[in-house]
């Protein structure tokens, strides 16, 4: 028995390794590991994404595909991977042939450009809007009849008050929130950076679960019903309605928030590689064109021109004062410097 | 004779033992070399500021503490449930020595959802507990529940076949010279189980170290106080901190390694002294 233990400890831990390995590449891809260009008049592109677009963009790639044939005479095959922003970034960084990223902040396209350039790190000026073609913004979903009159983010440092956020340091929404919360404070506050510490903290204080992401925080909040209130996406928070029906939560909008620019790249080196390179620039184009702009507000995201989404579609979203991550922190790559590295503001809230 | 036999098994000493180097070397000790070279990379000073500042400390004490208690736990009941299924014949048997394999299939997200499900304030078992003080989801205690879950099986499967090896006569001497049932058990049958018994303990434990994705929705992942190492190293991962992540990933790897080498020659004294008893 003795001397069995550690083989049995083995088999146990390969085990599962064992039975996906050398498959993987190719299925994760979608094509030979070998990287061989697709033929001429067939093309396939690999849209990397993170969670909450997955409807959106099952949607926009029977549109493209249909429009990809009629102008170039090419078929395309779109294929799609979803997960967290964090992880989808990484998968890419370490070897996902990703044609296109869509992810939920312009720092983990940064990252990939930096890490594999096979983008160019001034990525983001290359399209309208620095990249993004649709925003959404940071809201509040609260429990129906609002009980605890959850009006603004005063409101959420309160004793007694229960806030769900996923955890910063491992979603991109959950940076977007805090973010919110801290241009609320600091405009409160004639820009006193203590004084929006401070308001931080006690939110966070407020934060009984930290979820990894957002999906989660949204199941922490809706199913296991805990907590007064919930930070979110406008999109999510907007689909969390439909699908409960407006029954059991409410959405209150903030006097302010940030403006979410979830941003879009070719990843050139990729495409280029599989003879995908023009498809792939048409394909976030199209984004930007007529039908890409009405089927992100039919996806709860907001559009960058307006004048083409439905009517209807527009009405969901609520005046609200928005400052962007550019204005407000200097970038991303500031922001992520101060608040969110290890030691960073972020950490100090948990300092014993 | 057995090395006869062996050879008509499979295809010879050399192929097998070249293949089992080679598997090893690809799948466990590569990795591991790569780990360490990336830690290796930070410089001394800097990974002892990733590897032990408080927040990671807190993670080590939880995850340790929490994995040492859910493997006693487990120590203790799956001895009593592999016992139930080796001493006994009844309705549902079967069913039973299934179930126990469940948590080996599941992916371990599933089963920290349900177990989240139920023990959260407003789950089955958790609606109850709540009004009693008791909170489980969302404390070190939900942790315990999580590791206990995915750690049973190991203890079970170990301790059975051992349990089968136990020949009931040496019980029923026991017991016609005037032993209590309990005092047999102390005397006769835990020494004869014991090395099964701390195999069975040492592998829940290990499993338990390094357990990510129940105990990610069980948690609550607050910092300082219910968030454990592995988290830390995916969060550390998922700000494209990879040697960081690495240097955390050492410092378990290290720790666990010197306490399985502990409960193993504890394993090697307790079968030793049971032999020289017999």
């Amino acid at each position: 028995m003795t001397r069995l233990a550690p083989y049995a400890a083995l088999a146990l831990l390969l085990a599962p390794i064992a039975g996906c390995g050398p498959s993987s590449q190719a299925d994760a891809s979608g094509r030979t590991p070998s990287g061989e260009p697709a033929k001429a008049g067939k093309v396939t592109l690999l849209n990397v994404s993170y969670d909450p677009t997955r409807e959106l963009y099952q949607e926009y790639n029977k549109l493209f595909a249909k429009k990809w044939r009629e102008e170039a005479g090419q078929e395309v095959t779109i294929e799609q991977s979803h997960g967290g922003a964090g992880k989808q970034a990484r998968a890419v960084i370490d070897g996902l042939r990703a044609d296109i990223v869509t992810l939920a902040i312009g720092y983990d396209i940064d990252e990939i450009a930096q890490q594999t350039q096979r983008l160019p790190i001034n990525w983001q000026s290359r399209l309208p809007h620095r990249s993004s073609p649709y925003t959404s913004t940071i809201v509040f979903l609260v429990r129906k009849g609002n009980p605890k009159e959850i009006k603004d983010w005063d409101d959420l440092v309160k004793t007694g008050i229960e806030v769900i956020t996923p955890n910063p340091k491992t979603s991109g929404g959950a940076r977007y929130n805090y973010l919110a919360a801290w241009g609320y404070a600091l405009r409160q506050n004639d820009k006193n950076e203590d004084k929006a510490k401070e308001f931080i903290s006690a939110l966070f204080k407020n934060v009984p679960v930290l979820d990894s992401g957002a999906r989660g925080a949204t199941t922490t909040f809706v199913q296991r019903e805990i907590g007064d209130v919930l930070l979110t996406w406008e999109n999510e928070a907007l689909l969390a309605l439909r699908e409960l029906g407006e029954g059991e939560v409410e959405m209150v909008v903030p006097s302010v928030s940030v403006l979410a620019e979830p941003p879009v790249a070719v990843v050139d080196k990729n495409a280029e590689a599989h003879g995908a390179l023009e498809a792939a620039n048409a394909y976030l184009q199209g984004l930007y064109a007529p039908e890409g702009q009405k089927l992100a507000a039919k996806h709860f995201y907001r559009p960058q021109s307006t004048e083409h989404a439905d009517k209807a579609d527009l009405e969901r979203f609520a005046e609200i004062e928005l400052f962007s991550v550019d204005d407000e922190f200097g970038g991303w790559q500031e922001a992520q410097k101060k608040h969110f590295v290890d030691g960073g503001v972020f950490d100090a809230i948990y300092q014993p | 004779m057995s090395r006869t036999s062996a050879i008509a098994a499979l295809p010879g000493f050399r192929l097998t033992v070249g293949y089992t180097v080679l598997y090893l070397s690809l799948i466990v000790l590569l990795p591991l070399v790569a780990l360490f070279l990336k830690a290796a990379g930070l410089g001394w000073n800097d990974f002892i500021a990733a590897a032990f500042n408080p927040r990671v400390m807190a993670s080590y004490w939880l995850t340790f503490g929490t994995a040492f208690i859910a493997a006693v736990i487990n120590a203790a009941f799956g001895l009593a449930v592999a016992w139930t299924l080796v001493r006994y014949r009844f309705p549902g048997r079967r069913l039973i020595d299934a179930l126990v394999d469940l948590p080996f299939a599941l992916p371990t997200a599933v089963s920290g959802i349900a177990l989240t499900a139920v023990y959260s304030q407003n789950g089955w078992i958790g609606q109850w507990l709540e009004p009693l003080g008791i909170k489980v989801a969302f404390t070190s205690t939900g942790i315990v529940v999580a590791l206990v879950f995915i750690g049973l099986p190991f203890v079970v499967r170990t301790l059975q076949p051992a349990l089968e090896d136990l020949e009931r006569e040496v019980e029923e001497a026991a017991a016609s010279l005037g032993a209590t049932p309990i005092q047999t058990f102390i005397r006769v049958t835990l020494p004869a189980i014991l090395p099964a018994l701390l195999t069975g303990f040492a592998l829940a434990f290990a499993r338990a170290i390094g357990e990510y994705g129940s105990v990610v929705f069980i948690s609550g992942n607050m910092p300082m106080k219910t968030e454990v190492t592995s988290l830390l190293i995916v969060t550390k991962l998922e700000q494209y901190d990879a040697a960081g992540a690495a240097a955390i990933a050492v410092v378990m790897l290290a720790v666990s390694f010197t306490l399985l080498l502990g409960i193993n020659l504890l394993q090697r004294l307790s079968g030793r002294r049971h032999l020289a008893g017999v």
